[in-house]
């Protein structure tokens, strides 16, 4: 176990330290010269001087890229050229917004997709299973932003039951939290629980053909403890670890849906500092998120070990 | 398909592939979703390609006195913000969201397979170079990548769809290589090694060949996720630019408009969502009648 945990945790390393050189380069797909572009519109020479000697560009590529490691490694992500903060401090700021959405989102997602594949799976080839397949194609078709947009028109202007936009913090006003995080939550949730829904129902097709849930059968338990007991104890283990790697889904999908709600998170800290061609924020952006995916497919890939224990033995 | 031994000439390589491509096709037009999916898209690839004759007004012609305008005769889907007929848009948005689909899928496709054919064939260490910058890649969500790619190259339709295509080339890449693994030991293989076939006939003439049904599958899901990228570069400006008429840009404006005009949302939404849908039906047949595990 220890091996296979050290094997796992040694394989995170090299994938970080290609995915900084791919951040790094990203700054390379811009075009021209880098300190005319980042010193915006009015190129000040005296600004693209002191850019150019602050991002070492008069130094080779290699000895670049070491500088900026060195200096994420400290923390350093760099300095927003529009607020002059640090982007750490911004991301840190943002961060737990879309942490709420992206939990909210996890939380409908698991409440709906899998139910719905349970029940698909149990009544395979009746109505059930079709009005469960047609809800996972919905959500896998469905743009989010769109989905947003028609949420709004009926909750907000409609009905006038729940506010269009905005964020209200739950340490301030839980009940307005909740009323303002529902919608987005649900939109972003909604393609989530249509692939969670295909991954319960090829789980549990897969389970409930298996001799163990024979047994149970034959033994005369109810239906119902068969399926809830029996089979969906053995089939979430897949379930959740093939709906953690959604994550990086929900981490895409929520740029758009607080873009759709105006709500002040990670999305939209991204999306402002591409129109304010504020690079270096784009590039922590990235390099946050790529860090968090990778860290939370290693603990799917833990807890996977942790409860499969063919692979612990 | 994986079961015939020996190297022929192309006539009766052909001859004999026709068989579980013919059973395949059979297999697909037996599914009405897939079906419809197909014909969905047809006509999608109709409306993009005759836009010009289909379309009932000019998609950037403003007019003052039809702006934001409900539905009517003389506008089905109703005016936007600039007095734009939203028909018209949408006809000609189709040849964004398509070309966008098809062109991003085919990057990742060139990109994709030649490198995953590489790292599976030849193995080792390329192999272990191929797949570790393919898991940096794919540690980065997808669209969180194509939207920095695309703020670092420039918002255009052309950059959106280089930025869609490099980032989707890793799944391609991890599927090639997964692919070729398992064909690379089959005894036709074998064979053709034994009768000295040099290795990149071997992987382009034998090895490539068994290893398209799942991505041609692939390849068709994939277009459906490109579209909804492009649709959402373009949502957040880094797409198709005004005034050029694209069903993301198109809703970016829409959402302004909310509670005066409905129906700016209304129809490039559906058109997106039908168009994703019938690609999503149309790959799920697909996997049905190609992939062996299904059959």
């Amino acid at each position: 176990m220890f091996e296979f945990l050290l094997k796992r945790l040694a394989s995170v390393v090299p994938t970080l330290i290609l995915v900084s050189v791919l951040i790094f380069g990203l700054q390379q797909l811009l075009p021209g010269d880098p300190a005319m572009v980042l010193a915006g519109e009015e190129q000040d020479p005296t600004v693209v001087a002191y850019l150019r000697v602050k991002l070492h560009l008069d130094k080779p590529l290699p000895v670049r890229y070491g500088y900026w490691v060195a200096g994420v490694l400290k923390g350093d992500l760099g300095e927003s050229i529009r607020s002059q903060e640090p982007v750490l401090t911004l991301v840190l700021q943002k961060l737990p917004v879309t942490v709420e959405l992206a939990l909210l989102a996890f939380a409908i997602a698991l409440l709906i997709g899998i139910p719905a594949g349970v029940v698909s799976a149990v009544g395979r080839g009746t109505a059930w299973d079709a009005l469960a397949n047609g809800f996972s194609l919905w959500g896998i078709s469905t743009p989010n932003f769109w989905l947003g947009i028609l949420l709004i028109m009926l909750f907000s202007v409609q009905l006038g039951w729940l506010p269009a936009s905005g964020y209200v913090s739950p340490f301030v006003d839980l009940r307005a939290n909740l009323a303002a995080m529902i919608m987005p939550a649900f939109v972003l949730g909604n393609g989530i629980a249509g692939v969670l829904m295909r991954h319960t129902r090829s789980a549990m097709l897969q389970v409930m053909s298996a001799d163990y849930v024979r047994t149970a059968r034959a033994k005369g338990l109810s239906e119902r403890v068969v399926v809830l007991k029996h089979a969906l104890r053995n089939a979430l283990t897949p379930i959740i670890t093939l709906g953690a790697l959604e994550l990086g889904t929900l981490l895409s999908g929520a740029v758009l849906t607080e873009q759709v709600f105006t709500i002040p998170g990670f999305g939209k800290l991204v999306v402002d500092s591409v129109f304010n061609r504020d690079y270096a924020v784009v590039q922590g952006v990235v390099l946050v998120t790529a860090s968090a995916y990778i860290t939370l497919n290693l603990l799917a890939d833990l807890a996977y070990f942790a409860v499969n224990p063919k692979l612990r033995s | 398909m994986n079961a015939i031994a020996m190297p022929t000439s192309p006539k009766q390589a052909a001859k004999r592939e026709a068989g579980p491509w013919r059973r395949a096709l059979r297999k697909l037009t037996r599914r009405r979703s897939a079906l419809f999916g197909a014909a969905v898209v047809l006509g999608f690839v109709v409306l993009a390609i005759f836009a010009g004759w289909i379309a009932p007004l000019d998609p950037i012609a403003t007019s003052w006195g039809d702006i934001r305008k409900a539905p009517s005769a003389a506008h089905w889907f109703g005016t936007d913000e600039l007095g734009r007929d939203v028909l018209s848009r949408v006809i000609w948005g189709t040849q964004a969201s398509l070309l966008a689909g098809m062109v991003s899928v085919s990057i990742a496709l060139m990109l994709g397979v030649p490198i995953g054919l590489a790292a599976g064939f030849l193995g080792g260490a390329v192999d272990l170079v191929i797949s570790r910058i393919t898991d940096a890649f794919l540690a980065c969500p997808f669209l969180i990548l194509a939207i920095a790619m695309a703020a670092f190259l420039g918002p255009s339709l052309t950059n959106a769809m280089i930025a869609i295509g490099v980032s989707a080339t890793p799944i391609f890449v991890r599927l090639t290589r997964a692919q070729v693994i398992n064909v690379k030991v089959e005894d036709y293989v074998e064979a053709a090694r034994a009768v000295g076939n040099p290795p990149w006939r071997i992987a382009l003439r034998h090895v490539l060949p068994n290893v398209t049904a799942p991505l041609i599958v692939q390849a068709t899901l994939s277009v459906a996720a490109a579209v909804i990228a492009e649709a959402s570069l373009s949502f957040l400006g880094l797409g198709q630019q005004p005034p050029a008429p694209s069903w993301g840009s198109m809703l970016n404006t829409a959402k302004n408009y909310i509670d005066n005009a409905p129906w700016m949302a209304i129809w490039p939404g559906l058109s997106i969502f039908l168009l994703v849908l019938a690609f999503n039906l149309l790959g799920d047949g697909l996997r049905d009648a190609l992939d062996p595990r299904q059959r």
